[in-house]
C-alpha cells in the first residue's frame, strides 16, 4: 500500500472558494505582522536586556559596586523594592476597599458617580506630581510622627532611631506609593462590587442580614479575584513605580529602620544612577532593571493565575 | 379545639431599636469631647480628628452593642470604619491636589510657557529672590519635547496596536493569537524604568554608548503604550455587533474593505478615546526619559539628535537639583508650574477622550 498513490479526490466538484483578493491577502498580512512586531519588541527587550547585562556576571566581582559582585550588591536593593511596595500595600488595601464599599454601597448615588470619576482620574496623575507632592508637602509633616515612633517604638527593629530630621524616609515613600495605588485598587474593587448581582444583595437583606453582613455574605465574595487582581495590579504598580521613591527617599545603605534616611529600589537606584553611568555600572544597573522585571512577571502571572483559578467559583462568567 | 397565641418570635433585628436620632447625637457630642480633649493637650487637626472618631467608634458601637444587639454593633461599627476609610483617603487626595494648583499658579502663565531656560542660572534666582531682577526662566523647551516624544510615541503604537487588535479580533485563531495574547498581557506589566532600560540598551548597542535623544525617548514610551492601544481597542472592536459583519459579506463586500468600511468606524469613538487616554498616561511618564532623553536647558526641536528635555523630567530636575543651592525656591516654584502643566494635559486629554467617546457613538437609533 502506497501512500503517495494519488488519493481519490474527495469531492467531484471542489466547494466554490472565495477567491483571496489582494486587497485581502495585503491586509491580513499586515495586521499579523503587527502583532508578531509586538513579540519581536518583547523579545527584545528580554533580549537586550540580557546581553547588556551579562558583563556584570563576567566581571570580576570586586569591580562591581560595593565590590563583592552582583549579588551582595543587588540584594539590598531587592529588599528595598519589596519594603516600598509592603508598605504602601498594607496602608493602601484596607482604605482602598473602605473607599471602593464607600462608593459603591454607602454613598448617595448621585455622589457615588462623581466620586467615581475623581478617583479615575487621580489614578492619571504623572508619578512625579506625586514624588514633588510627597518631598515637599508630606515629609515635612510626617517628620514628627516617625520621630514619635522611633522614641516609642524604637525596641522594634523596623521603627529603630533616630529618626531622619527632613522625614525623607523609606516609611514616607512607601505612604507616597500607596496614595498612588490606591486609585488604582479603588477602582477596579468598586467596579466588581458594582457588578454584584442586585438578587444576591436582596436576598441577604431579605433574609433579615443587616448591611455589613450582606457585604460580607453576597458582595466580597462575589468580588474577591477582582479585588485580588486589583492588589496585585497595585503592587505591580508600587514595585516598578520610580519616582516617587526616587525623589522622596534619602537613599543610603541596607537598615532595617523604616524612619532613617538609607535604603533604596532598583527602580529608583537606576533613575538616580543611570543618567550619569559608564562602562560596568550602566550593565550593572540594566542587570538590576533585569531583576526587577523578573519580580514584577512573577508577581503578575501570579496575580493571573489567581484571578483564573478563582474565576469558576466567583458566578462572574 | 384550642388557638395558638403564642407570640411569634421576634427577630433581635426588630426589637429594642435606638431612636433614630442616636446616632447623629452621639457624633455632635463626640465632635465636642474630640475638640475639647485635644484642646486640652495643645490644638491640633490630627489629634482632634483621632480622637473625635475613636470616641464615636467605641461609644456609638458600645451603646448600640448593649441596647440593639451584637450584629447591629458590628453594623454600626463597620458603617464608621468605611467612612472613616474614605475621610482619610480624602486627605493626600485633596492635599495634592490644592498643592499643585496652589503652588502651580505662582509661575505659572504665559512667559512660563513660552520661555526656556537657556543661560539661566542660580544667580538669576538669587537676584530674582533679592528683587533686584525679574523672575526669569520657563518650560517652552521641556513642553515642546514632551509633545514631540508623545507624538512619536503615538505615530508609532497606533498603528502597531489598532493593527495588532484587529487581527486579534477578525482574523486571529490558534497558537499566535493566543500568544500574543499573553504577551500582550506580560508588556502591560512591564515597568517604565524597564522600558527605558529597554530603548537605551537598544539604542546603546545601534548607535553607540550614551546615545541619548527623543527618539529613544518616543521608542521606550511606545513599550508602554502599544499594550494599552491593543487592550482598548480589541475591547471595542468585540463589542461590534456580528450582524454588521454578516450584512457586508451578503453584500459581496471583502473581509478587508468590510474591516476597514464597517467594523473600525462603528468602534472608531471607542479606540479614539482609548488612544486618548493611552497618551494621557504616557505622558506623565518620567523615568522612561531620564534614561533615554535626558535634561537640557535648550530648545530643540529634533527628535533625532542630542538631548531633549520634557515636562516630567523638568518638574524632577528643577525639583531635586535646584539651580542655586543657596536659594532653591525659585526652582521649586518652577517645578511646581511644570506639574500644574502636567496635571492640566492630563485632564484634557481625560476629557477630550470622555467627550470623544459621547459625541461619536455610533447612534443605535432606540
Amino acid at each position: 500500500m502506497t501512500t503517495t498513490a494519488n488519493p481519490p479526490p474527495r469531492q467531484a466538484t471542489p466547494a466554490p472558494r472565495a477567491k483571496a483578493r489582494p486587497g485581502d491577502r495585503i491586509f491580513s498580512w499586515s495586521t499579523r505582522t503587527a502583532g508578531v512586531l509586538i513579540l519581536v519588541v518583547l523579545a527584545g527587550v528580554a533580549a537586550f536586556l540580557i546581553v547588556e547585562a551579562l558583563p556584570t556576571f563576567q566581571a570580576d566581582p570586586a569591580e562591581i559596586d560595593g565590590g563583592e559582585g552582583f549579588f551582595s550588591y543587588v540584594w539590598p536593593l531587592v529588599f528595598g523594592t519589596l519594603a516600598a511596595a509592603v508598605i504602601a500595600l498594607i496602608i493602601a488595601t484596607p482604605l482602598a476597599l473602605g473607599i471602593a464599599l464607600f462608593i459603591s454601597h454607602y454613598a448617595p448615588r448621585r455622589m457615588a458617580q462623581g466620586l467615581g470619576y475623581v478617583v479615575d482620574l487621580l489614578a492619571a496623575i504623572p508619578s512625579v506630581v506625586y514624588g514633588l507632592w510627597g518631598i515637599q508637602w508630606l515629609a515635612p509633616r510626617v517628620q514628627g510622627a516617625w520621630a514619635w515612633l522611633a522614641d516609642n517604638l524604637g525596641f522594634i527593629p523596623i521603627f529603630t532611631g533616630p529618626a531622619s530630621a527632613t522625614g525623607r524616609t523609606m516609611l514616607t515613600a512607601g505612604v507616597v506609593l500607596a496614595v498612588m495605588i490606591l486609585p488604582i485598587i479603588t477602582a477596579i474593587s468598586r467596579e466588581v462590587f458594582l457588578q454584584t448581582p442586585t438578587l444576591h444583595e436582596e436576598a441577604a437583606l431579605a433574609l433579615g442580614a443587616t448591611r455589613w453582613e450582606m457585604i460580607r455574605m453576597a458582595v466580597i465574595p462575589f468580588g474577591r479575584p477582582g479585588i485580588i487582581s486589583g492588589i496585585m495590579l497595585g503592587l505591580g504598580r508600587a514595585l516598578g513605580e520610580t519616582m516617587a521613591v526616587a525623589m522622596v527617599l534619602s537613599t543610603g545603605g541596607f537598615t532595617w529602620s523604616m524612619v532613617t534616611s538609607g535604603n533604596n529600589t532598583i527602580a529608583a537606584e537606576i533613575a538616580l544612577d543611570f543618567p550619569e553611568s559608564s562602562g560596568l555600572k550602566t550593565n550593572t544597573l540594566i542587570a538590576a532593571g533585569l531583576v526587577l522585571f523578573a519580580i514584577t512577571l512573577a508577581v503578575n502571572m501570579f496575580a493571573r493565575w489567581v484571578v483564573s483559578r478563582r474565576k469558576e467559583f466567583s458566578g462572574a462568567n | 379545639m384550642t388557638v395558638d397565641t403564642r407570640i411569634p418570635a421576634v427577630s433581635s433585628l426588630a426589637q429594642n431599636q435606638l431612636p433614630r436620632a442616636t446616632t447623629p447625637v452621639l457624633l455632635v457630642l463626640s465632635l465636642a469631647a474630640g475638640a475639647g480633649l485635644s484642646a486640652a493637650l495643645g490644638f491640633s487637626w490630627a489629634w482632634f480628628a483621632v480622637f473625635f472618631i475613636v470616641l464615636f467608634a467605641v461609644v456609638n458601637t458600645t451603646v448600640s452593642g448593649v441596647v440593639e444587639g451584637r450584629r447591629k454593633a458590628t453594623d454600626k461599627l463597620v458603617t464608621t470604619l468605611v467612612y472613616t476609610a474614605f475621610g482619610l483617603a480624602l486627605i493626600p487626595l485633596i492635599s495634592v491636589s490644592w498643592s499643585v494648583v496652589d503652588n502651580g499658579l505662582e509661575r505659572f502663565g504665559a512667559d512660563f510657557l513660552t520661555t526656556s531656560m537657556r543661560n539661566v542660572t542660580g544667580l538669576n534666582d538669587q537676584q530674582a529672590v533679592d528683587g533686584e531682577a525679574e523672575f526669569i526662566g520657563g518650560a517652552y523647551h521641556a513642553l515642546l519635547g514632551t509633545f514631540l516624544i508623545t507624538g512619536l510615541a503615538t505615530l508609532i503604537s497606533v498603528p502597531i496596536g489598532l493593527l495588532t487588535s484587529i487581527y486579534l479580533v477578525e482574523y486571529g485563531r490558534g497558537r499566535l493569537a493566543r500568544a500574543i495574547t499573553f504577551f500582550v498581557d506580560v508588556m502591560t506589566g512591564i515597568p517604565s524604568i524597564v522600558a527605558g532600560l529597554f530603548a537605551a540598551a537598544l539604542f546603546a548597542v545601534l548607535f553607540g554608548v550614551g546615545t541619548r535623544n527623543g527618539f529613544a525617548g518616543a521608542v521606550a514610551l511606545s513599550v508602554l503604550m502599544i499594550p494599552v492601544v491593543v487592550r482598548s481597542s480589541e475591547e471595542m472592536l468585540r463589542i461590534v455587533p456580528n450582524e454588521l459583519r454578516e450584512a457586508a459579506y451578503a453584500l459581496g463586500v471583502p473581509k478587508w474593505r468590510t474591516i476597514v468600511r464597517v467594523v473600525v468606524p462603528t468602534a472608531i469613538s471607542g479606540i479614539a478615546s482609548g488612544v486618548t487616554l493611552a497618551i494621557a498616561r504616557v505622558v506623565g511618564e518620567t523615568a522612561p526619559l531620564i534614561v533615554t532623553a535626558g535634561f537640557t536647558s535648550s530648545i530643540n526641536s529634533n527628535p533625532f539628535s542630542e538631548w531633549m528635555m520634557s515636562l516630567p523630567a523638568y518638574v524632577y530636575s528643577q525639583a531635586m537639583r535646584p539651580l542655586s543651592g543657596s536659594v532653591p525656591e525659585p526652582s521649586f516654584d518652577r517645578a511646581w508650574a511644570a506639574a500644574l502643566t502636567l496635571v492640566l494635559i492630563v485632564m484634557l486629554l481625560n476629557l477630550i477622550a470622555r467627550l470623544i467617546a459621547r459625541l461619536f457613538s455610533p447612534k443605535t437609533g432606540r
